[in-house]
């Protein structure tokens, strides 16, 4: 017979081992991607990939600027939109919310969380789209900006939340106005946080490609005209990858692999923006 | 001795969370340029009067205010009564150090100035200098006012906090247990600071140690279940007090 000790014993490490490989399980595909992206699209990174427009079906060469700029404009537009809304949504809940309105636009944020973004899509287009009579730039950035308007929202509330009511009070005890309160003690303590879950939000959106497309559908050309289609890295990616040519493949792969990076670059631009501490002059 | 000015009284406060009731129709006086020390067991409301005092207590879930307050013979609970303005006369200091932490130690105490209106650089740097000073926290921070108070003691920290309490000049200081959190060190640099400080303004102390109360204070209020069981000089109330109920608290037969 086992004593009870070794038994214990035996038991915690089993235990302990399994949430070893479970994290391990849940990190694997992230290296996986990351593997397969750089050794199949690392060699189509050249000078012209980063200029060039797509080349004419069944040519070879060209490059994806065209995506490149339709991403940084459409997400930058989509983020002027859907962040000031989403971080004042999120102080609204966090320091006004209390009553049974916050309820309300809190159940619904977080029913709009869930809802797949392929409807956020066809919302849009329905709404933007078929008013004005054709596809644009802009209609993708609305719908982007639909999209994460409730995760900013949440997000920017739990770390408006996270500030001590101590904090709170010291301000309205110094005679601060309620509002003066939120905005210059509790919602800058909470700024860091704010910009954090605001970067996570842009990263996730700039990936997303059914609510584009049948709002920005995408474009072969290079544009920079809000009212015209678009096309962002994440359509290119879908048009190449689906295409039947070897050379579009292998524009999607780079693509991806440019995506995958700009996506990185939030999310260290998140890390780096709370490890920074007070350096107030 | 002639019967000195009263700057703030209450006039059967109550206080209540819900219909909960923390602090029960208590009608006292605060004269100027005196420390009253507000003791009692835990739970017996002396926080929540405090917190009367300067219209903080409403801000609490449920918390309602009964009866009136008088701060130079104006109730600050009259309908035309602005809190904000308020809350500028009568500055308050809490349990725990709560120095803002996203500003400087310098923009720490200037916040409140900046509040009542705009002030000339000069006019700034003189008040933060005044208030630092008072706090006798000067000395120790002049050569880093654009620091971070987070890199304070705790001591230094509450001093901070009492620095921008009296930056803006207010009439009366609230004090809800401000050495709690503090080592004895810290503790007795803030009771000194309590001495020099009701030169200029009328402090109310809210405080669970009874030498505490002792050491500082000019008037002692003893509360008990949410009433004023006992007011009187502070000497009176710890040598002959008139209640039963204050004899065994201060004696520490019950709290």
């Amino acid at each position: 017979m086992i004593s009870r000790v070794v038994r214990r014993r035996v038991a915690s490490h089993v235990m302990t081992g399994l949430t070893v490989v479970a994290a391990i399980l849940a990190l694997l595909p992230l290296f996986a991607i990351f593997a397969d992206l750089i050794l199949r699209g690392a060699s189509s990174l050249n000078w012209d990939f980063f200029v060039k427009n797509p080349a004419a079906a069944g040519d070879t060469g060209g490059g994806v600027a065209n995506a490149i700029v339709g991403t940084l404009i459409i997400v930058g537009v989509g983020s002027a939109i859907g962040l000031p809304v989403g971080i004042g949504a999120g102080v609204y809940l966090a320091e006004y919310g209390g009553g049974r309105f916050g309820t309300v636009v809190r159940f619904l944020a977080d029913v709009l969380t869930g809802t797949p973004s392929v409807i956020v899509g066809i919302f849009v287009w329905m709404f933007v789209v078929r008013p004005m009579g054709h596809f644009s730039a802009l209609a993708g950035a609305v719908a982007l900006a639909i999209l994460m308007i409730p995760m900013v929202s949440r997000t920017t509330e739990e770390m408006v939340r996270l500030v001590p009511h101590s904090l709170r009070e010291a301000a309205l005890a110094l005679g601060f106005p309620r509002w003066r309160a939120s905005a210059y003690v509790v919602v800058r303590a909470a700024w860091p946080g704010i910009v954090t879950g605001a970067l996570v939000a842009v990263a996730r959106i700039a990936g997303e490609t059914a609510p584009l497309l049948f709002t920005a559908l995408g474009n072969m050309n290079f544009r920079t005209n809000v009212m015209q289609p678009m096309q962002t890295l994440s359509l290119q990616i879908y048009v190449f990858a689906t295409g039947p040519f070897e050379e579009w493949h292998r524009l999607a792969w780079g693509a991806a692999l440019v995506l995958m990076g700009i996506v990185l670059i939030f999310g260290l631009g998140a890390r780096f923006v709370t490890r920074t501490r007070f350096r107030d002059g | 001795m002639a019967e000195p000015t009263v700057r703030l009284r209450t006039e059967r406060l109550s206080a209540l969370y819900g219909s909960q009731a923390a602090v029960k129709g208590v009608t006292l006086a605060f004269p100027v340029h005196t420390v009253t020390a507000v003791i009692g067991p835990s739970g017996c409301g002396k926080s929540t009067f405090l917190r009367c005092l300067n219209r903080l207590h409403e801000l609490s879930s449920g918390g309602l205010v009964r009866g009136s307050v008088f701060l130079d013979d104006r109730d600050i609970y009259a309908t035309d009564a602005n809190p904000v303005a308020i809350r500028r006369r009568v500055g308050m200091v809490f349990q725990q150090p709560n120095p803002f932490p996203t500003m400087s130690i310098y923009k720490n105490v200037a916040a409140g100035l900046s509040v009542n209106g705009r002030l000339t650089r000069t006019e700034t740097d003189a008040a933060v200098e005044r208030a630092l000073r008072s706090a006798a926290l000067w000395d120790e921070v002049k050569d880093r006012l654009q620091a971070s108070p987070l890199g304070l003691s705790g001591g230094q920290q509450q001093r901070l906090c009492i620095a921008r309490t009296i930056a803006p000049a207010p009439d009366v200081l609230l004090l809800d247990e401000p050495t709690s959190a503090l080592d004895p060190i810290a503790t007795q640099s803030i009771e000194e600071l309590v001495q020099e400080l009701k030169r200029e303004f009328t402090v109310v102390i809210v405080t669970h140690n009874m030498q505490q109360a002792a050491r500082v204070s000019d008037f002692t209020a003893f509360f008990y279940l949410g009433e004023l069981v006992e007011h009187d000089v502070t000497t009176k109330v710890f040598t002959a007090p008139a209640e039963a109920r204050t004899e065994a608290y201060v004696t520490g037969r019950f709290g």
